[in-house]
């Protein structure tokens, strides 16, 4: 049984779709991310998941039992919003009392549950301020720990590290991964941000245009696109524009290059995706693609190359920092085969 | 020639900066001490001190000594208390039904609040007098319930009083409240409703709490006017219901005696300047100007674990009934009804302007321009109508002005100096309007400027300075500074930025404040009475003075009249706002 399930879970505003009919399983004690643009339906999901927004068709099953219209206050949830939403005339500790009063916990146990909320984002000795009387990131810990004082068995988080800087954001992310872990709950992230997605989630729910695009774990979602929008939106990504003749060879231009033909696509006009970093830069002879050096990126790390190639299209590529590519130098591409995808146009 | 030689441009020192920073408001500041600040402090020092400069309180031993006064005293704090409170408690839920709409209905269903908010008391006072009046519209119906008493009319008595006061001030309290509750963050009821809070309980401890110093402020706002009014209890009232303002005007106008009515004033004021600065204490001035407020409003402990408590018997008793689905209906219904309450009265004016008959009844005769034709034809009421039209117009322009120039200083100093400046600026809407009346009048007569348009023209400006400066500020606030930098680097001047890139962008809000400048001015009474003098009428003032000695169908012709351009002018104002900010 999954902890939380939608079958065709759908949204309508007037004529515009905020969300496709939807079918989505959650385990339990995972940590799923929906991923997407602004407008791809992932906060719309969220929000009748939470029973905040009511939808237009389709059923919520939450721990087996129906949840579709259920008031948010009896769905066993808890949220943190992407402003906090803190109660401003609240103490911090009355803050996070609020859920555990709303369950009449008798005052002791409140006490302790609030005292072991607080302990677990480090900020019992903070708890009598006001909420202004805090930074962003102390903030943040509040609404955590108000969210899962009364132990909730589903946290749902919508953009949370939105408003922090980007260092503070790097230690929120692994603060909430230990969280999660801690309190063994199943989390529903929403974020608009890849990376993010990438180092946080056990499984990412890709979304676009009101649906969901591909649902997969990381790696699965890094390395087997299913789609152009997956490949471009997750990772850099070289993608090719060609045609894909008889089995096993795509014709981009003047230039020939040999597929294997394993990967299932129809002959027809389809995009040949490489990641930037499978791509290595050689001699003009040695390359499956020739083109000419149009910019150089230093990274710190490692050095970006843009390469023009025939046509309008550029291609980029990792370069180590022991080859000094120039402007101008003209060069040639090479990947393994196996590391590229050819998806559909 | 080598770098060291040239010798660096020299920074404007600290000292022009802060010249830069404060010119432009210098002018109002000026203005408000000169014309405002030291008159009222003249009152104070003319009640407490004798003409010899010995501290004397005879003046108000004279007060406390007579049960007359006591009496008005006592009768003025009733009925601003009773005003405030119902004022409050009625404009709340409407101000919570507006604050809960979109923006754009919002707007159209502000616009009938801001109707009978900007009609004239007087007008407002009138179309009371027709329907509670023995023949009005009201005591007809009362009577064939059988509800009126031996006197057969509805007012002049208490209750007239109430209602007229009620219906004065209940705009003023809604549009007080509205701006708090807008800035209560949404997000915090839906977190309130995941935490598990029912919905009695989710208003009563997270939108309740916070929408109190929009409350605060209501309540102050509208008991502070009361303590200086006198137009509803004198036209709906019996002599038992006097208030203290009408005896400030019958202690100068009747009686002479300044020094008695400078005494009278400083109760007044006294009285709001304790209750403001509770005010202050408790929530913060600047909570006025529709800003957050700075203080925890936490509360007492016991009077939040009060509110958790009702709202889980609320929550309780509304699972249980069937009030659950019908609530919305009941407030929206309840909305229609106030506003209803706020506009329809009003309307009654415009029946009777068409009346053939010369008494005032109803129903009307419908259908007659009599009352039009003597009202435009009168030569008294045409002199009336221009004075007020140029004085209105020279306010508009002397207070944005000046307001202008205020405001601009205000969002540029640093933050402690925002506070007293501001407190400046909006102390004329905090003064009780009498007492401005009472100390221009005492600084005027030693000029011999009593009866004179600039003198009209100088007491409306004080008045028109706070609603100026608040509105403007509201423009300011939206307005991107970053702007202004790029006009400077591309090299405009200081004039050529005003001219080219502020006031264009500003425009709406300038017009704003202008026809707000107008309206303060054109409907002004209190000043009219103590500075314009015997001859020199404005059209309020000739209105006072006629309504007094009989309600004929001319002021009906001439309410009807003020009605149509408050209405015009409201419209044109939310036209060229919604205009602007597309």
């Amino acid at each position: 049984m999954f902890k939380l399930e939608t079958a065709g879970l759908a949204k309508r505003y007037g004529d515009t779709d905020a969300l496709l009919p939807t079918d989505l399983q959650v385990r339990s004690g995972e940590f799923l991310t929906l991923l997407g643009p602004s407008g791809s339906g992932k906060t719309t999901l969220l929000m009748m998941i939470a029973g905040l927004v009511a939808p237009t068709g389709g059923q919520l099953m939450i721990d087996g039992k129906d949840a579709t219209y259920a008031p948010p206050g009896q769905r066993g949830i808890g949220m943190v919003f992407q402003s906090y939403a803190l109660f401003p005339h609240m103490t911090v500790r009355d803050n996070v009392a609020y859920g555990l009063r709303m369950r009449r916990t008798g005052s002791q146990d409140m006490a302790r549950l609030v005292d072991n909320a607080l302990g677990m984002v480090k900020m019992r000795e903070y708890a009598h301020r006001y909420p202004k009387e805090l930074s962003g990131g102390q903030q943040q810990r509040v609404a955590l720990a108000r969210c899962f004082a009364y132990s909730p068995s589903v946290i749902l988080l919508d953009e949370p590290l939105d408003a922090l800087d980007k260092k503070l954001r790097e230690h929120m992310q692994l603060e909430i991964r230990r969280l999660h872990q801690e309190l063994g709950a199943t989390f529903i992230y929403v974020t608009h941000d890849q990376e993010e997605a990438l180092t946080m989630s056990d499984r990412i729910c890709l979304m676009n245009h009101a649906r969901i695009e591909q649902i997969g774990t990381p790696v699965e979602l890094y390395d087997e696109p299913a789609t152009r929008f997956a490949a471009g939106f997750i990772g850099q990504s070289n993608l090719l524009a060609g045609v894909l003749e008889q089995a096993g060879h795509f014709r981009a231009g003047q230039s020939q290059i040999p597929v294997p033909e394993s990967m299932g696509v129809a002959e027809g006009a389809v995009s040949l995706l490489v990641r930037p970093e499978a791509v290595e830069v050689t001699a003009p002879e040695q390359g499956l693609l020739q083109g000419e050096i149009a910019e150089v990126v230093f990274l710190g790390n490692e050095v970006r190359v843009i390469v023009a190639l025939p046509g309008a299209d550029t291609f980029i590529a990792r370069c180590g920092r022991e080859r000094q590519p120039r402007v101008g130098d003209r060069v040639g591409l090479r990947w393994d085969m196996a590391r590229s995808r050819v998806l559909h146009r | 020639m080598s770098l060291a030689n040239a010798a660096p441009a020299r920074p404007a020192s600290a000292g022009r900066r802060l010249a830069a920073l404060w010119a432009p408001a210098l002018p109002a500041i000026v203005f408000l001490v000169v014309f405002f600040v030291v008159p009222v402090l003249q009152i104070l020092q003319g009640g407490f001190f004798s003409d010899t400069g010995a501290l004397d309180a005879s003046q108000f031993q004279r007060l406390v000594s007579a049960p007359v006064y006591v009496k008005v005293l006592w009768t003025t704090f009733g009925i601003s208390l009773a005003t405030a409170v119902l004022s409050v408690a009625l404009g709340y839920p409407l101000a919570y039904w507006l604050g809960m709409m979109t923006e754009r209905s919002r707007g159209r269903w502000v616009l009938w609040i801001m109707l009978p908010f900007w009609t004239s008391y007087l007008v407002k006072t009138y179309a009371w007098m027709l329907l509670l009046s023995r023949t009005g519209l009201l005591t007809t119906v009362a009577s064939l319930l059988g509800l009126t008493g031996e006197s057969g009319a509805l007012a002049p008595s208490l209750l007239g009083v109430l209602v007229g006061m009620v219906h004065a001030m209940l705009p003023l309290a809604v549009l007080t409240i509205l701006p708090t509750m807008q800035g209560i963050n949404r997000q915090l009821s839906s977190a309130a409703e995941i935490l598990g809070a029912g919905r009695a309980t989710n208003f009563l401890t997270v939108f309740f709490p916070l929408s109190l110093p929009g409350v605060a402020a209501a309540g102050l706002l509208v008991f502070i006017t009361c303590l200086g009014f006198f137009i509803v209890p004198a036209l709906l009232g019996t002599p038992r219901e006097s208030m203290i303002a009408q005896l400030v005007i019958s202690s100068v106008l009747e009686l002479v005696d300044m020094r008695f009515a400078g005494a009278l004033s400083i109760v007044i004021l006294l009285c709001s300047i304790v209750v403001f600065y509770v005010y202050d204490r408790l929530v913060g001035l600047t909570s006025l100007a529709g800003e957050a407020s700075q203080r925890n409003t936490g509360g007492p402990g016991w009077a939040m674990r009060l509110l958790y408590v009702l709202g889980g018997v609320l929550d309780k008793v509304f699972a249980a009934g069937s009030l659950r689905a019908r609530r919305a209906g009941v407030l929206a219904g309840y909305c229609m009804a106030a506003v209803g309450f706020l506009v329809l009265p009003i309307l009654i004016v415009i029946p009777i302007a068409f009346t053939r008959t010369a008494v005032v009844a109803f129903p009307p005769q419908l259908f007659s321009l009599r009352w039009f034709v003597e009202f435009i034809e009168s030569p008294v009421w045409q002199a009336a109508m221009v004075r007020s039209l140029a004085v209105g117009a020279a306010t508009a322009v002397l207070a944005v002005v000046l307001g202008f120039g205020a405001t601009y200083t205000l969002t540029k100093v640093s933050g402690r100096w925002v506070k007293p400046l501001f407190a400046l600026f909006v102390a004329p809407l905090i003064v009780p309007r009498i007492v401005v009346a009472i100390g221009l009048l005492y600084l005027f007569a030693s000029f011999g400027m009593t009866g004179s348009d600039l003198g009209l023209v100088i007491g409306h400006t004080i008045l028109a300075i706070p609603y100026v400066v608040v509105t403007l500020s509201a423009g300011f606030r939206q307005f991107d500074w970053r702007l202004d930098d790029a006009a400077r680097i591309l090299g405009a001047s200081m004039f050529g930025r005003l001219r080219t890139v502020l006031l264009p962008l500003l425009a709406g809000s300038i017009t704003s404040a202008l026809l707000f400048a107008f309206i303060v001015s054109f409907d002004d009474l209190t000043i009219a009475i103590f500075v314009s003098g015997g001859v020199n009428t404005t059209l309020p003032k000739q209105m006072w003075d006629s309504i007094q000695l009989a309600v004929t169908p001319t002021l009906a012709a001439v309410s009807t009249f003020l009605v149509l351009l408050i209405t015009v002018i409201i419209f044109a104002s939310s036209y060229l706002k919604t205009k602007g900010s597309r």
